[in-house]
């Protein structure tokens, strides 16, 4: 344990006279670790598909071929990678297609998740009292539900669509960014500086925009990260259960769901865009844990 | 340690008074008019109104809640807006299902994952180590609505191994007594049934159990390396003790905090899970009944299934922090 300590305590020392700031030193020991740059590799991998979708995939997400039976649930060929669906849509095609609703779904809704939550934990934890009992309890009557629940339940009242899916993804995340934010603000709270920015009569919205904030930063970053991954499963999860996206949506999830009557025949409509959650989703968590690692090496349980 | 466990339950009155609020929101809170949402646009004006007076709709919102609250004191979950029964009796066969699955796949998910975990663990580094942890890795990545399509089409489908959805055989059906299958089928003496019902819940039960498992697998590893660097571990192999009393009679036994933790958490998440794999494999469990539920628009049916599987949610988590301290008694609440 001691040689540890003390090299710590070296590495401050050195970090002051050369000026390495912090997100430098988080990158350095992000790089350090492979299964994060493997996870990053997955998820570029993924962001370029959903940008440059149009240029790579070779058909529209829509162009049904029902006239040729042989292209109806053909098998992978040279022509189409991924075999097509019972409309001779080329899955390939949708698979591309899909990463951007899926990407989009995932970062929109942790970056909602996120703002609100982040919102609502520092006023928690930074006024305290009855605001901070009510905001708190709020935050645990919704943990005390299974998370794919409750994002049901939100959609059932809003009805099933994309849109909605995404909103209820967003509601259900709020109360882990908003926990995570309250604990961190109320430990910065106590800190000299703060006490000291108050003394010499500053702000409080000052204070946390200028102090509290950036200083919470790091374990938001990662937690979104992380984030991004369960929202996309949870996202295909609720296209799956029929609450999500909407035919002709090449949303992956509800791929699935659709070519579950084609088990036995035409397992490759199953199979592609499975693997492409599966791969996106591990991209999201290998790079979350790499995250972690580096920027916030507390949180590591 | 009494006084404890009745703290616990009185905070979770709030949580629960909570719950109840937010479930009942979701009949009263659908924009517009909820009758006609449920009924869709060709109901006829009569049917609407009937539906508006059913469910006190035309109250104001605190006397409906309170009357929801009250029915839900005396055990009546309202009636299923399709089948016209009430929720209360026809609830606990659904009931019963997922908890037999969520059961089973705890099992395997335990036995498995602490096994892997240990002897990843122990040989640390090697091949075995190395591979369960990619597996372990890509377990925890992998949506199980995918997982078990995948296993329906390789081990029912084309290797004909195990049957693909359901409970049991539609030709010789279970005898149900407390719908636990497991259970009825040994009490009647009928084994050959309780051999179909082990058959029935493999698939569902390993695509349920993968990512506790996965999770499982990698904190047993990581906190049995930790206990294992310690010196009495080393005394103990110095003095040549069996690898296997080594592990499981003294390392394990203090490494198993942090793993128990793991499998309480994963425990109470794995009721989520059960509504997608049940969902897969036609497992006529709660989570099967909430899906149908929703095809339907059977909104008092959601709502009930939704509350019941959070009130397991919460009663599991109470649990297993109650199981904490009678098994680590350095962990003091006050």
């Amino acid at each position: 344990m001691m040689p540890e300590l003390v090299s710590n305590s070296v590495d401050l020392s050195t970090k002051e006279e050369k000026v390495v700031g912090p997100w430098k030193e988080a990158w350095r020991s992000f790089r350090k670790s492979k299964a994060a740059l493997v996870g990053t590799a997955i998820v570029v991998f993924f962001i370029l598909l959903a940008v440059f979708g149009p240029l790579i995939a070779p058909e529209g997400i829509n162009e049904q071929k029902l006239q040729d039976s042989s292209l109806r649930l053909a098998p992978p060929s040279s022509e189409y990678w991924f075999g097509t669906d019972d409309f001779g849509r080329d899955i390939f095609s949708r698979v591309v297609y899909g990463a951007r609703i899926s990407l989009a779904v995932g970062f929109l809704s942790v970056i909602l998740s996120a703002v609100v939550g982040s919102f609502l934990g520092i006023i928690s934890g930074y006024y305290g009292r009855w605001i901070d009992t009510i905001i708190s309890r709020i935050f645990d009557i919704m943990l005390a539900f299974p998370s794919i629940l409750l994002a049901i339940a939100i959609v059932s009242i809003l009805g099933p669509s994309l849109q909605n899916a995404l909103i209820a993804i967003a509601i259900i995340n709020i109360p882990n960014f908003g926990r995570l934010i309250r604990s961190k603000v109320l430990s910065v709270k106590e800190e000299e500086y703060i006490v000291a920015a108050k003394a010499i009569g500053m702000k409080d919205s000052r204070i946390l925009w200028r102090h509290i904030l950036p200083n919470s930063l790091s374990p938001v970053i990662v937690q979104g990260t992380l984030a991004i991954a369960t929202a996309i499963i949870e996202a295909a999860a609720l296209s799956f259960l029929g609450l999500g996206a909407e035919a002709p949506q090449p949303e992956w999830g509800k791929m699935l769901s659709d070519a579950r009557v084609h088990l036995m025949t035409a397992p490759w409509t199953m199979i592609f865009p499975g693997l492409a959650i599966m791969l996106t989703v591990l991209g999201f968590n290998l790079m979350g844990d790499g995250l972690r690692d580096a920027l916030d090496p507390k949180m590591k349980n | 340690m009494l006084h404890y466990i009745g703290k616990r339950i009185l905070h979770l009155i709030p949580v629960l008074l909570g719950m109840t609020f937010i479930v009942f929101l979701i009949i009263r809170a659908i924009p517009g008019d909820p009758a006609q949402v449920i009924l869709g646009q060709q109901a006829t004006e009569e049917a609407i109104h009937a539906l508006r007076d059913k469910l006190g709709l035309d109250q104001p919102w605190y006397i409906q809640y309170f009357d929801y609250l009250k029915g839900l004191l005396t055990g009546d979950l309202g009636e299923s807006l399709r089948t016209s029964q009430p929720i209360t009796s026809e609830i606990w066969p659904y009931l019963a299902a997922t908890m037999e699955l969520a059961f089973f796949a705890m099992i395997l998910a335990i036995v498995i994952g602490m096994n892997a975990g240990i002897i990843s663990a122990w040989f640390q580094n090697s091949w075995f180590d190395y591979i369960a942890m990619v597996i372990a890795l890509i377990g925890v990545s992998v949506p199980i609505f995918w997982l078990g399509l995948m296993e329906q089409w390789v081990f029912s489908l084309e290797l004909n191994w195990l049957p693909t959805s359901g409970r049991e055989e539609v030709r010789a059906p279970v005898e149900a007594i407390t719908h636990f299958y497991l259970i009825d089928t040994l009490i009647q003496g009928r084994f050959d049934q309780f051999w179909v019902t082990i058959q029935h819940l493999i698939l569902p039960g390993f695509a349920l159990a993968t990512i506790p498992m996965a999770i499982i697998a990698r904190m047993t590893r990581s906190s049995m390396l930790e206990v294992m660097r310690s010196d009495y571990i080393r005394t103990a192999r110095a003095k040549g003790q069996k690898m296997v009393k080594v592990i499981y009679k003294h390392a394990l036994k203090n490494a198993l905090i942090p793993i128990l933790t793991v499998i309480g958490l994963q425990t109470g998440l794995l009721l989520g899970g059960a509504i997608l794999t049940e969902t897969i494999f036609s497992w006529p469990g709660i989570g099967r009944y909430i899906y149908e539920a929703i095809g339907y628009r059977d909104y008092t049916v959601i709502q009930s299934g939704i509350l019941i599987v959070a009130f397991m949610f919460v009663i599991i988590n109470l649990i297993v922090d109650i199981l904490y301290t009678v098994i680590d008694s350095r962990i003091k609440y006050n």
